[in-house]
């Protein structure tokens, strides 16, 4: 793995390329080591001199109009012989310049001066941050960006805590509906124009604008056209202000009270690293984490709201037992005791099991272990072929679909016509369906009935579910723990934000207490002895732990007849490109 | 008594029988200087403008010479642009007017030139939004030089090949600044790019190194080559050559624009003689001597500046405003400049605030609203002075309140606006502070002016 330019970014001010040479640069008075050509505003972040910014996002284009950054700068003086004058420390001397500079656009020399907090600095950062208030609305108390706001934040570290301004405010256009996800606040925003920048660099998708002169410049979209692309949500995630807000976040929840959790999304095979606000046992929003090797600081504004499928209303919440055509609440025990009866009762011929590329490593491990001990033979995951869109929607619906192969449970969708067809003739007597509906599956519903037992575990009622003998309540991506492996052969963590509602329960403990009722007694009682005992059977997992995972993720050494199929890889040759 | 003007780009403009057609030029003498530039190296041709000590007719009054020479065209792979910016905007200036209007094709002349000098293949005659018959009378005078293949393909057959369009603005003073330009010739909003990285002659038009000149400066190209680049400098003073057209206007008997050699009169020759005194018998109480941008001069201060002796050495000398003589460098070392050449002449009846608040006005209306300082301050110090001038100041407070935003501003912006917008408002307050503050300090419906 290289640390090369992230080709979905063309700009990467926050990395330098590996063999960039390093200068030496004063910075607030002491010398340090940084890459050549790194602009202020990272070098000085690296040693922890923190300079303000808002327009500035290290994968955009620099566009310098804030002007927070301003910072004094110096060069190495010379002496008449045209060569840099060193003084008593060995280094060179500075000669400081009068006009201050832009942190963002400048770039590291040898022997440059930085001062981030001289007296200079200082005032060009109070004055810019007078500048940027005097017109903005000051209604933080109803305003969704209060609490990750930089201009709270910066007015509370470089601001005056009062104000010269006496004058009437330029009263600019409110709550305009600027697209289907996005509300606009112009008097909020101080027109960085990093939506702009995103937009036309990033998404391809040149929809942003400013129309009017001076203060009265004022953010739109053009006209006839709307910020409705896949990835518009992330124009709220890089506003530093409230002026673009979420209408599916906006007045829902006080961002302080967010606990933020750290996952991925499951959406599909790209695997986005994402962080789940939520407070006590409800998610609010999903906005992106940054992770270079997969989605950079993006992802699309679908996967964002996946977790309200988790939220509806007709989500199983407790063990259902079929009792003639009536559903029959139950509890874990009875429940599960009854299909470990039921499942002695067959041949490992006579099962099937349908298992879900939307698992986890750990829950497809429990799965083919438990298939194995069934001796069930007849097993496979539903295939989720879709159109990539050339950036982080990639051509698998699934999100594990690696992690299913990998670990035995998928056979491509190759089996699912014979399931059905030995359903049909009676065959399989015994269905067991891990969150696909097997209508999907080519199942159709009367050869459901058929079946001596049909067991499903999962979140939502499908087309089928009506015709199970039971119905196991599992977690959703949000309320567990466990690792997938995205279609680059990344592996990566689930975190849990939430806990399951009512009586649902961790796919992996059902997998386990199943396997118990039906074959017999195992030795896993936590969750980090599901990863144990699959990282010693799988030799992809040799060496790992749940923990060495990390929050971003490890690459995995993979065969090629596991990862090598073109069908799942990404049309997106930016992904691959990004490991 | 003054001396008397010395009309080279001015030459045959309003000449008694002179029209802006291509007959009439080369009758006399038109298109020949080009002739003569044709049978030079094109580096030959910088030497001379080098030589010349040319400096910039658009404000900033920056060396030609110089600017050219930040493009080494045998090292450029990427092709080369010129820009001719007839964006004349700048409040007080009206002489780049005059030339399109009256004798387009001296400066497609220069243009041709300076192109041929600098292996330019296209070039662009950028022209503001508000002068439409200029750029009719333009359009018309390309036509003209095409039809003689004096532009075009092979030009007179000497195989150079050179295209020039008229671009014409939208009503935009920012479009005058030159990456501002560039920015609205790509067909864009006319935003200033920040410098570094996009000088124009690295990253200019389309990411190419490109020369953006002032129309009168393009003009003077074409002079400098006829009477070459020693004969040039020897005219105006050492640094300050040429010729410069100075536009007058405000509380003068005959306002208008005169040629004159740089620092050949003074400011009060200028005044007095040339545009015939105060207008109805006043006094003179301050000048903008170049452009609304720059600093004001007060009529009854003094002005040190540092002047040759007879025994050749530096000294320095005090001099009253009407002494002042107009050129590039006397003009800075008196706190102010020679800009665009647009002198602005404020009577004793004037009132400074409401002049200020007029430039404030301007300001507010024209920045182009990119960076913070510019696009908020710019239109603080409007509605502050629309305030003190209504008769709602509040004193003392509010004067140094404005003084502290134009010092917030200057020198913290992407472009130069900052400065143009700031330095009228600290030039008025450090020069006339009293007037600002008394007129604070009256209450509404006090004023009755």
């Amino acid at each position: 793995m290289t640390m090369s330019k992230h080709p979905m970014n063309p700009f990467n001010h926050d990395l330098a390329a590996p063999d960039t040479p390093l200068v030496n640069v004063q910075i607030d008075g002491i010398w340090v080591q940084v890459p050549k050509g790194m602009n202020v505003v990272e070098a000085a972040n690296k040693f922890g001199r923190f300079i303000p910014h808002y327009c500035y996002h290290p994968k955009l284009s620099i566009s310098g109009n804030c002007r927070m950054c301003l910072f004094e700068m110096g060069t190495p003086k010379m002496g008449p012989d045209r060569k840099p004058i060193i003084g008593e420390d060995g280094k060179n001397e500075i000669a400081w310049m009068p006009r201050p500079q832009i942190g963002c656009a400048t770039q590291v020399s040898e022997g440059m001066g930085i001062r981030t907090d001289s007296p200079l600095a200082k005032e060009c950062r109070n004055g810019v941050m007078e500048f940027l208030l005097i017109n903005h609305p000051l209604d933080c108390p109803i305003c969704d960006q209060a609490g990750e706001c930089k201009l709270q934040e910066y007015s509370n570290d470089y601001g005056k805590n009062y104000s010269r301004f006496v004058e009437d405010k330029v009263k600019k256009p409110k709550n305009v509906d600027i697209g289907e996800r996005i509300v606009l606040d112009d008097e909020r925003c101080i027109l960085c124009s990093r939506c702009v920048r995103f937009s036309k660099e990033v998404v391809k998708d040149d929809v942003l604008g400013f129309v009017n002169r001076g203060g009265h410049n004022t953010l739109t979209t053009h006209p006839g056209k709307r910020l409705d692309n896949n990835y518009s949500l992330n124009t709220v995630d890089i506003c530093p202000v409230g002026a673009l807000t979420s209408k599916d976040f906006r007045f829902k929840m006080r961002v302080w009270f967010l606990k933020e959790t750290n996952t991925i999304s499951t959406w599909d095979g790209t695997g986005c690293n994402i962080v789940v606000g939520s407070r006590e046992s409800t998610v609010y929003r999903i906005t992106p984490r940054e992770n270079e090797a997969v989605n950079s600081c993006w992802m699309p504004d679908e996967a964002r709201f996946e977790f309200h499928e988790l939220q509806r209303d007709d989500r199983f919440t407790r063990p259902l037992v079929r009792v003639q055509n009536d559903f029959l609440p139950s509890d874990w025990k009875d429940t599960l005791d009854q299909v470990g009866q039921k499942l002695k009762k067959y041949s490992g011929g006579q099962i099937a099991i349908i298992g879900s590329a939307r698992m986890t490593n750990e829950e497809l491990y429990l799965l083919g272990l438990w298939a194995k001990e069934l001796g069930v033979t007849l097993m496979d995951v539903l295939p989720r072929p879709q159109e990539a869109d050339g950036f982080l929607i990639s051509n698998d619906g699934n999100p594990n679909s690696t992690g299913a192969k990998i670990l035995g449970v998928s056979r491509d969708g190759k089996q699912l016509p014979v399931i059905a067809g030995q359903i049909a003739s009676g065959e399989v007597q015994a269905l067991v369906s891990f969150g696909e509906d097997p209508a999907d599956c080519g199942i159709p519903a009367a050869s459901l009935d058929k079946l001596g037992l049909f067991v499903f575990a999962g979140i939502l009622p499908n087309a089928s579910t009506s015709r199970a003998h039971y119905i196991l309540p599992t977690a959703g991506f949000v309320e567990k723990r466990g690792s997938m492996i995205n279609i680059l052969g990344r592996l990566q963590r689930l975190g849990k934000a939430v806990p399951s509602p009512g009586l649902a329960r961790d796919d992996w403990e059902i997998l386990r207490d199943l396997r118990s009722a039906s074959t017999g007694g195992n030795s896993i009682h936590h969750y980090e002895d599901v990863f144990r005992a699959m990282a010693s059977a799988h030799a992809e997992f040799a060496g790992l732990s749940w923990s060495k995972i990390g929050d971003l993720g490890v690459p995995l050494e993979l065969g090629a007849a596991v990862r090598g199929q073109e069908s799942s890889k990404p049309a997106n040759e930016n992904l691959t490109l990004g490991i | 008594m003054a001396t008397e003007q010395r009309r080279i780009i001015l030459k045959n403009i309003d000449v008694d029988g002179y029209t802006n057609d291509i007959g009439c030029y080369i009758k006399n003498g038109g298109y020949e200087v080009m002739k003569k530039a044709f049978g030079m190296e094109p580096v030959a041709i910088k030497d001379e403008v080098k030589k010349s000590q040319l400096r910039g007719r658009g404000g900033a009054g920056f060396s030609c010479g110089l600017k050219w020479s930040f493009i080494d065209a045998s090292k450029v792979t990427k092709p080369i642009y010129l820009i001719c910016n007839a964006d004349e905007s700048e409040p007080g200036t009206f002489k780049d007017r005059q030339i399109i209007h009256k004798d387009p094709h001296q400066l497609i002349e220069g243009m041709v030139i300076s192109c041929f000098a600098n292996s330019v293949k296209l070039a662009y005659i950028y022209i503001r939004g508000e002068f439409p018959e200029g750029a009719r009378i333009l359009e018309r005078a390309l036509q003209e030089a095409r039809a003689k293949n004096f532009l075009g393909k092979n030009i007179l057959g000497k195989g150079y090949d050179l295209e020039i369009y008229v671009h014409r603005g939208a009503g935009a003073y920012i479009c005058g600044e030159e990456t501002g330009l560039i920015e609205s010739l790509e067909g864009k909003r006319a935003y200033p790019r920040i410098k570094p990285p996009y000088f124009p002659a690295v990253l200019g038009l389309y990411m190419c190194p490109t020369i953006v000149n002032n129309v009168e400066t393009l003009c003077n190209v074409k002079h400098v080559v006829d009477m070459g680049g020693d004969a040039f400098a020897k005219i105006g003073t050492p640094n300050n050559t040429g010729t410069r057209i100075l536009c007058v206007s405000g509380d003068v008997n005959k306002p208008g624009y005169y040629e004159y050699e740089c620092g050949a009169l003074t400011m009060g020759e200028l005044i007095n003689d040339v545009c015939g005194g105060i207008r109805g018998g006043r006094k003179l109480k301050a000048i903008i001597p170049g452009g609304s941008s720059s600093k004001v001069l007060r009529a009854d201060q003094t002005y040190k500046i540092k002047q040759k002796g007879a025994d050749g050495q530096m000294a320095d000398k005090t001099i009253t405003l009407e002494e002042i003589p107009m050129d590039f460098d006397t003009l800075a070392a008196v706190g102010s400049m020679a800009g665009s050449g647009g002198i602005i002449v404020m009577d004793d009846s004037r009132d400074m605030v409401d002049c200020l608040e007029n430039l404030a006005e301007f300001y507010a209306h024209e920045s182009c609203g990119q960076c913070t300082p510019c696009r908020e301050g710019v239109l603080w110090m409007k509605k502050i002075l629309h305030r003190i001038s209504h008769g709602h100041g509040r004193g003392k407070e509010d004067v140094d309140l404005l003084q502290n935003v134009a010092d917030n501003i200057a020198g913290r912006t992407i472009c130069a606006f900052g400065e143009a917008a700031s330095w009228p408002v600290q030039s008025f307050l450090a020069k006339f502070r009293p007037d600002f503050e008394s007129r604070a300090g009256e209450t509404a419906g006090k004023e009755g002016k």
